[in-house]
């Protein structure tokens, strides 16, 4: 390197150490260089610390979605939380997301997610689909499908995390995976029953936090939470409406005319 | 005695990337008993990282490609060293393999009249990488593991093996803990199916992930298998070099197939100079021909320029910019200018979006208005577990392997896109291969519990060295003398070296040790991951010193020539009776003639 990378400050990062029952904040002081991210001041504390400091991480290049965690009391990515927008004597407070089991430090047990993907009825084209696609009719899909899986959307959503009904309510990342499903072209199940009974869409109240910590920006509650409810009401309480369309060749395609047109970027 | 759980699969996938994910509905598809191991949680696996696309031969923007050539291009970027019945089923079946993807729901981007849009890609005659932004990676785990857990695939998610377990010469298991807590696991298993990527963490900097440890290589050499052609290393050309912070993360060729142009400080566009005779001929001889190529490629049209040199096969390239920077005409921080801001901004963040965040986010830099600066970062083992080409078993009864930790397929040098075309052509392949295996496999195999012990008892030895080093200094050593001693130029002394520095390093893995409790305990793992990093590390060591010529991604400065006879030998280890690396050369199985016709016939390449 032809230059130093270092800046000549120290940081002075606070983390979670403990499990579920039992933990506290520990201080460490990490020399910061040019560039640094949180994930890079962490594993500066494991490589000379304490190696036993258990976090998740693979990419470290905002690709995963698996280093998530309260930084300074934000859900973020701790690979694209810049160091250099703490100030110099600013403590950085680093904790597990809430919404989830402590397994130890700042890895939660996410496993609850894995299970309510299950319960999602997969892709299901027709045998015969003609496979000629136009990239109009699959943009407002790929955005859904830019889905890391960091899981900040659960983590941030007022039903999972203030009123902790995991039980009940599939959460937003799960809404965007039905989105991606319902809006494909070619798709022809019907997740709208699921989505109302089963993953308590109603629950949500749009208030767009999910949105807000989206490391993807996908407008999770614009283009993919409000269009499913749409058609959730269309389905199940627009008797008259389900009717004509039932007369006029109805089913699934009658999605179609409830396909949202105008792109709001909630930023 | 320490308790563990045991759970019984006929056929045991260890790990859950494109390959891994692809074996196991594969073999889950045909009804035998599937286990899937993942080291990370399900859906984290390197996969994701793959930005510029899948290689295959679908001819929806190229018409005149098929998979002859594809096939071709393989074999000239591996520099004629891969098996060609790999490289061949690799041709045949990817583009099936790729419309399978988006028949299970994958969403590639589309070309006007709506089919596959393919890309541009250094090493490939046609545009031939089928592609979502840059983000094809992402879309191909997604698709499969949405698949998969609707197959009745058993995951199990954070686990780490350690041990395969043996009955007789077959492989009857393995032998793991959960990183959660600690607690360990005993899999039998009839066939176990290795797809565990490649071993980038033996190096500094690298665009890999801690799971990259080579742990599929590490298991099978332990088992009996051989490591082939493991000196093959290649070194992604275009990694950030600056701030040091993101220093090694990659920025996909997908930017230079798109048109993005390599400067050095003079402002040179010096990738003209570096085009090896061979192939210059299939390249734009300036900048007015590289110029009409990319205005034709963004407006969709046919044209009869040239593709540009920065899309080069990734060893030359990489060399190009080493040299560039060690002569004195490098960028700021090391690296070399790479400039797409001449193009539409609109245009380029939406082609490249997770690379304009990339930069933008963490390093602060807009790519629409500058250029990046970049260099040469260890991203891909070319080298792996010899397998049989049509089933991917390898030598031991029982052990397949499939994607990255498998070798032959690539040569010495993988063309960018034939990696995730790799994952899916023989993800399948090994799957289907291993199910067959286990369902001719009459009866359950037996474990001996002394393997069982020592398995356990390696794990638990960590605790026991209280003073022990600490497993990241020595970590940093082994990455100390790779990067120094086995980097991207070699020369006999200096390899000679690092050999003699790494077997000094065994001694001090041995004394590795760990503190605190079993529960998610990093520096614990890191313990027994620097076992496969030093098995990977000495193969590629001892292999490069053995081979006496540069071809592909081995670069000798003092044997700059390839030489022909070395064209027909592998290099392969294994571990001899004693538990010592043993080198032999092996004759590279020879292609049938029809196959070496295509090498012959003179067409043109751009007519």
């Amino acid at each position: 390197m032809p230059e130093s990378s270092g800046t000549g400050r120290q940081a002075t990062l606070k983390v979670y150490r403990g499990t579920k029952d039992k933990g506290e904040f520990q201080s460490y002081k990490v020399p910061v260089e040019a560039g640094m991210v949180v994930l890079d001041a962490i594993h500066y504390i494991q490589q000379n610390f304490d190696p036993e400091l258990a976090v998740r991480w693979n990419c470290k290049a905002a690709k995963c979605g698996s280093c998530s965690a309260e930084v300074n009391g934000m859900p973020s990515l701790m690979c694209k939380s810049r160091m250099d927008q703490f100030k110099d004597d600013e403590d950085i407070c680093v904790q597990p997301l809430k919404t989830f089991p402590i397994i130890k430090d700042l890895v939660t047990d996410v496993s609850w997610n894995y299970e309510v993907n299950k319960k999602i009825t997969p892709f299901s084209p027709a045998p015969d689909a003609d496979w000629t696609i136009y990239q109009e009719d699959i943009e407002r899909v790929q955005e859904f499908r830019k889905c890391i899986e960091c899981f900040l959307c659960q983590n941030v959503c007022h039903v999972l995390r203030d009123h902790e009904r995991k039980d009940n309510f599939m959460g937003p990342r799960f809404m965007v995976r039905v989105a991606g499903l319902e809006m494909h072209p070619l798709d022809e199940a019907n997740r709208l029953k699921y989505l109302k009974d089963e993953g308590h869409i109603g629950y949500c109240n749009i208030t767009k936090c999910c949105t807000e910590v989206c490391p993807e920006d996908i407008h999770i509650t614009d283009n993919a939470i409000i269009p499913l409810k749409e058609r959730v009401v269309d389905e199940f309480y627009d008797p008259l409406g389900k009717f004509i369309r039932n007369l006029l060749g109805g089913g699934k395609k009658t999605k179609a005319s409830v396909q949202p047109v105008s792109i709001t970027p909630s930023k | 005695m320490t308790e563990y759980e045991t759970r019984e699969h006929d056929v045991l996938v260890i790990g859950a990337g494109g390959a891994g994910l692809r074996a196991a509905i594969e073999a889950s598809g045909q009804g035998v008993s599937v286990g899937l191991v993942c080291k990370s949680l399900l859906g984290k696996a390197h996969t994701v990282m793959a930005e510029g696309g899948v290689a295959a031969a679908l001819a929806n923007v190229d018409p005149k490609d098929g998979w002859e050539t594809h096939f071709k291009d393989t074999m000239n970027g591996g520099k004629m060293l891969n098996h060609w019945r790999m490289a061949q089923l690799h041709a045949q079946e990817a583009p099936d393999r790729v419309k399978e993807l988006e028949r299970w729901g994958a969403v590639f981007d589309r070309t006007k009249d709506g089919k596959i849009l393919q890309r541009a890609f250094g090493g490939h005659t046609w545009k031939r990488l089928c592609h979502v932004g840059d983000r094809t990676g992402l879309e191909m785990i997604r698709t499969l593991q949405d698949r998969g857990v609707h197959q009745g695939i058993e995951v199990y998610m954070e686990c780490t093996i350690t041990e395969l377990v043996k009955d007789g010469d077959k492989i009857a298991g393995a032998f793991g803990y959960y990183r959660e807590d600690g607690r360990y696991i005993l899999f039998k298993a009839k066939a176990i199916v290795l797809a565990t990527g490649g071993t980038g963490k033996a190096y500094t900097i690298t665009s890999n992930s801690w799971e990259y440890t080579g742990d599929g290589h590490g298991l099978a050499y332990d088992a009996g298998a051989e490591l082939i052609d493991m000196e093959f290393i290649q070194f992604h050309p275009t990694g950030m070099v600056w701030p040091p912070g993101v220093r090694g993360i990659l920025v996909t060729e997908g930017v230079r197939g798109e048109g993005g142009i390599l400067r050095n400080s003079l402002g040179e566009r010096f990738m003209f100079k570096y085009l090896p005779e061979a192939t210059r001929n299939d390249y734009a001889a300036d900048e007015a021909e590289a110029v009409t190529w990319v205005n034709a490629a963004l407006a969709g049209n046919r044209t009869e320029a040239r593709r540009p040199p920065e899309l080069s096969t990734r060893d030359n390239v990489a060399r190009a910019i080493y040299t560039e920077v060690k002569e004195g005409r490098g960028s700021p921080h090391g690296g070399v200018f790479l400039d797409i801001s001449y193009q539409d901004s609109d245009r380029v963040k939406k082609k490249l979006p997770s690379m304009y965040h990339q930069f933008k986010d963490l390093a602060d830099v807009d790519i629409t208005a500058g250029p990046m600066e970049v260099g040469p970062t260890m991203h891909y083992t070319m080298g792996g577990i010899r397998v049989e080409a049509e089933t991917q078993m390898s030598r031991v009864p029982g052990l397949f392997a499939a994607g990255e930790c498998s070798g032959g397929m690539h040569g010495a040098n993988r063309l960018g896109g034939n990696s995730l075309s790799d994952l899916v052509v023989f993800g399948k392949r090994a799957g289907a291969a291993a199910a067959d295996y286990a369902k001719a496999m009459p009866t359950s195999l037996k474990i001996d519990d002394k393997f069982v012990n020592a398995a356990i008892a390696e794990m638990e030895e960590f605790f026991l060295r209280k003073e022990g080093k600490n497993p990241y200094d020595v970590h940093k050593e082994l990455n100390k003398i790779m990067g120094t001693y086995v980097g991207i130029f070699r020369e006999e002394s200096e390899l000679a070296i690092g050999v003699a520095k790494l077997e000094e390093l065994k001694a001090e893995i041995k004394k590795a040790g760990a503190k605190g409790s079993k529960a998610f305990n990093p520096g614990w793992h890191m313990c027994r991951d620097l076992r496969n990093m030093m098995i990977c590390s000495e193969a590629i060591a001892r292999s490069a010193l053995s081979r006496k010529e540069s071809r592909g991604a081995h670069s000798r400065l003092d044997f700059p020539n390839t030489e022909k006879e070395w064209g027909t030998k592998n290099s392969a280890c294994s571990k001899d009776e004693n538990g010592n690396m043993k080198l032999e050369h092996t004759p590279l199985p020879e292609m049938p003639q029809d196959l070496k016709e295509i090498f012959v016939k003179k067409e043109p390449v751009n007519a």
